[in-house]
């Protein structure tokens, strides 16, 4: 009776799996099974000896599992079993001692030449400096003068389910960090607020980013291409919303890049001299607020009780406008409030002041000018 | 003996009744009860906050709760699991059973024992009063690293404080209760090496508490001082270092790990041979292995750490340690398989979860294993990989050991049997969905997926949906249990002195249920 009930239950589990997967597609769950082999020698490298510990254990574990499942079917009473008496054998538990240990020498001798290859960042070709911000990260490019951020770029609505989610949910950034193929680069990742961890699994690696500390780490890629990763240590509220999309170019489109960088940066200090009116300031800052700010002081400007300051009705973003332009520019130190001077331009700074001066019901009237924010930095 | 006779007197006054018989007892029997219940409490607290986290990732997107909300409940879960289910569970099983097992009347210091337990409830509705506190409970992870849990945490954050030093004094008090109990409690000629293996268990568990709870006092200790009175402790800007948390922090955290573990293997140990009815296959081994996991438990800590930019040497060395203690380990393992190798098995409801607590154990030390190789840990690190892997070893390890030893024990607590068909029920519903819960999450964790998300890209979301599934089922399987465990202590078939066939040991010989008091006089052993 209950053996009979037990099948169907474990039928109906069954069969509602198998549903679900056909539902799904099994894509989904055969894509998803194992560690990335990545795109570089050392991501190969830490796959092969992942794949060798992985076997080693399942061989170990299936031979114990052997003798296990052996001895519940057979010495077992309703067989007629009849207990044996031994027990203490020295020379059992020196074997079963050594054996294992022997084993773990054989792991430890891959494993050292593996460390010893991902902790190598002499004789590195460039440095790229990589910093964590709560909720995005800023690369500076210490050779070339080019420093940006990358923010996450997949739209609100698709996260709270009013669009469908796009191909790469999630994983995908406004400005990614290029890099040129066929050169060693070392990484120098450090933190400005709390502890992050940069990671992209194709390159066989992840490294903390620790504040007041810098850490190193070095990758050299052999082919073009795009590659995502994530935030992998705990950082506070929008620690899943934080992305890394790395793109691999060949030296020439490289250098293309990089000019077209320094080109953009000239054009933005231009557009600081310039003027805007006011419905043009509200919907600029209402877009760039959008992206930077309603992460922690929501998009109504309510922020979060006890946790982030609400914008509307506050002291700061009616007040004086001198003090609203000067805690954007430079923070708040010892709070999550970041110093937005260096992350964005003087237009998008002064688009979004007005729209938090005149948003949620402040109504001030107040316009501020890219020009008051570069009188500002 | 001076203890006995005290206890004599005491006995004059009848047992109290009521609540205050509760609130004022010395009685180790009721004492483990209220730990127990304490520990179930907070299992289904606990319990209801990862049915939380897994409703909000059974679909990509945010649908439930804000991202906010979902960082406190890991934290909560995370920190009620450990410091609220899983320890006074496995100390009220030492109250219950280290006098039984010894052939004690009592624990050493049974007023300590009282204060001890009422300490718990205080700190736990101290720590979960937090969630209802403006800005939120601790929401940076239960291992709470600095400067998240510093200068960028709610207010909270001291509340939460005060209650780990409270549930730290409550501990401490435990096990200094434990060490003397077994030091000085001991039946004639019941000598260290005759101990059962719970006992030992217990007592090399205790040293480890004593010796890393003050070390957590201490990291909380400088979070305070960092938060309010101007300390840098753990900030760079004012010359201390965050890393050092961490340092502090594991120093402490991974000798915790074993805290929950090594008790259990304790139980473990019990179970088998009763089932097996064939004596345990290597007992000075077992206590030997035990002692040297103890040991290494405090050399290896920093395996926690490989990514935090430890220096090559550190990371080498922190490696080859972890990994050795894989040979203690499987020494365990071994052990147990060579007990029921030729034994007489049945398979009543305790041994069921026992050899469940060997095969699911195994495969969690595999992955621990597996962690500690550094080159590999730099892709398992902070991933789905390693929640699979501290849930095998917490889960169908630590908690699967509790769920065995009440099964085991409770006859002889309740004195009535508890249900073999209920109680296979419960086993099967829970080893199935606990493995529809845990194990795809190595998937998703190899496949690149990082923990403490409330949110993920589309390639995790079939196994997310199946994980959900399994932590629905486990969750209500959980809730089956307490109506087991309520219908065992109402009635059921009356439970013999020795109510398993291959039991050996001092707590067979009193009657079931046990009476109030026991060995008033101290039985013999040969």
């Amino acid at each position: 009776m209950f053996a009979k009930t037990l099948r169907r239950t474990l039928g109906v589990f069954l069969g509602a799996l198998i549903l679900l997967g056909a539902g799904n597609s099994f894509a989904g769950f055969s894509d998803t099974l194992n560690l990335r082999e990545g795109v570089t020698a050392i991501s190969n490298k830490v796959h092969d000896l992942h794949m060798l510990i992985f076997w080693i254990c399942v061989i170990a574990c299936l031979l114990v599992f052997a003798v296990l499942i052996y001895s519940i079917f057979t010495h077992r009473k309703s067989k007629g079993a009849v207990p044996a008496d031994f027990h203490e054998s020295t020379t059992v538990e020196i074997i079963w001692t050594t054996i294992p240990f022997l084993v773990l020498v054989a792991m430890a001798v891959p494993a050292t030449t593996t460390l010893l290859a991902i902790e190598d960042t002499r004789d590195s070709d460039m440095s790229i400096q990589i910093t964590g911000y709560q909720w995005k990260w800023k690369y500076d490019y210490l050779d070339e003068d080019i420093s940006f951020f990358s923010t996450l770029a997949t739209p609100r609505e698709q996260i709270e389910g009013t669009a469908e989610k796009g191909e790469h949910y999630l994983l995908e950034v406004d400005n990614p960090i290029v890099v040129p193929i066929n050169k060693k680069i070392r990484f120098l990742i450090t933190s400005n607020d709390v502890i992050h961890s940069w990671w992209v699994p194709d390159l066989g690696w992840k490294q903390d980013a620790v504040p007041g500390f810098i850490n190193d780490a070095w990758t050299e890629l052999s082919e073009p291409g795009l590659y995502r990763g994530k935030c992998a240590e705990l950082c506070g509220k929008d620690h899943g919303f934080m992305p890394i999309v790395l793109v691999a170019k060949t030296e020439e489109d490289y250098a293309a890049w990089v000019a077209e960088q320094k080109g953009a940066a000239a054009a933005a200090a231009d557009a600081a001299t310039q003027t805007l009116a006011m419905d043009e300031l509200m919907s600029k800052g209402e877009a760039a607020y959008n992206t930077n700010c309603a992460a922690c002081h929501q998009a109504n400007g309510a922020g979060i009780p006890g946790v982030f300051p609400a914008l509307a009705g506050s002291a700061i973003a009616t007040g004086e406008v001198g003090a609203h332009i000067d805690i954007v520019v430079h923070g708040k130190a010892g709070t999550a409030m970041q110093a937005f001077g260096e992350q964005l331009g003087a237009v998008d700074l002064a688009a979004i002041i007005t729209y938090e001066r005149n948003a949620f019901g402040n109504n001030t009237g107040d316009m501020v000018q890219p020009a008051d924010v570069v009188a500002a930095k | 003996m001076s203890t006995a006779t005290t206890h004599d007197e005491h006995h004059d006054h009848g047992a109290p009744s009521g609540l205050m018989r509760w609130i004022t007892t010395t009685n180790h029997k009721d004492i483990g009860t209220l730990y127990l219940w304490f520990a179930f409490i907070m299992l289904l607290i606990g319990g209801a906050m990862a049915m939380v986290i897994r409703a909000e990732l059974f679909q990509p997107g945010l649908q439930v709760v804000d991202p906010h909300f979902f960082n406190t409940m890991t934290t909560m879960h995370g920190l009620i699991m450990v410091f609220g289910a899983i320890m006074p569970g496995m100390v009220g099983l030492a109250n219950w059973q280290i006098p039984l097992m010894i052939g004690a009347p009592d624990m050493a210091l049974p007023r300590m024992n009282n204060w001890s337990f009422w300490i718990l409830p205080f700190a736990g509705t101290m720590l979960l009063s937090t969630l209802f506190m403006e800005g939120g409970g601790p929401a940076f992870g239960w291992t709470f690293y600095a400067p998240l849990s510093t200068t960028f945490a709610p207010a909270s954050t001291d509340f939460f404080i005060f209650a780990v030093h409270m549930l730290g004094f409550s501990s401490i008090m435990g096990s200094i209760n434990i060490i003397a109990t077994v030091l000085n409690m001991r039946a004639p000629g019941m000598t260290l090496m005759k101990m059962p293996l719970f006992v030992w268990t217990w007592f090399i568990t205790a040293f480890l508490l004593i010796a890393v709870m003050p070390v957590l006092a201490g990291a909380v200790t400088m979070m305070l001082t960092d938060r309010n009175f101007g300390t840098s402790f753990f900030s760079a800007a004012g010359g201390g270092d965050p890393v050092l948390f961490q340092h502090v922090f594991w120093f402490f955290g991974h000798p915790e790990v074993y805290i929950m573990i090594l008790p259990a293997f304790g139980v473990i140990s019990e179970i088998i041979p009763t089932f097996a009815r064939k004596k345990l296959f290597g007992y000075s081994s077992m206590v030997y292995a035990t002692a040297s996991i103890a040991f290494l438990s405090f050399i290896v800590y920093a395996h926690h750490m490989f990514t935090t930019g430890m220096p090559v040497a550190g990371e080498l060395y922190f490696m080859y340690a972890t990994i050795m203690i894989a040979v203690p380990t499987a020494v365990k393992v071994f052990n147990w398989t060579a007990t029921m190798w030729k034994g007489s098995m049945t398979f009543e409801t305790p041994m069921l979860w026992a050899i469940a607590f060997v095969f699911l154990f195994t495969i969690g030390g595999f992955t621990g294993l597996m962690m500690g190789i550094a080159p590999a840990d730099m892709q398992y690190h902070d991933t789905y990989f390693i929640v699979a892997h501290f849930h095998y070893v917490l889960v169908t390890g630590a908690l699967f050991a509790m769920i065995g030893a009440f099964y085991y024990w409770m006859p002889k607590w309740s004195g009535h049997m508890v249900s073999e068909r209920l109680g296979k029920i419960h086993f099967w519903w829970s080893v199935i969905s606990v493995n529809v819960l845990f194990f795809p999450q190595h998937f998703i964790g190899l496949a690149g997926m990082p923990r403490r998300i409330p949110d993920y890209s589309l390639q995790f979301a079939d196994w997310n949906m199946v994980s959900s599934l399994g932590g629905f089922a486990f969750g209500l399987a959980q809730v089956f249990f307490l109506f087991i465990i309520i219908k065992t202590i109402r009635g059921g078939k009356a439970a013999t002195s020795q109510v398993w066939e291959g039991a050996h040991g001092l707590e067979w010989t009193v009657p079931s249920p046990a009476p109030y008091h026991t060995f008033e006089t101290a039985p013999e052993v040969r």
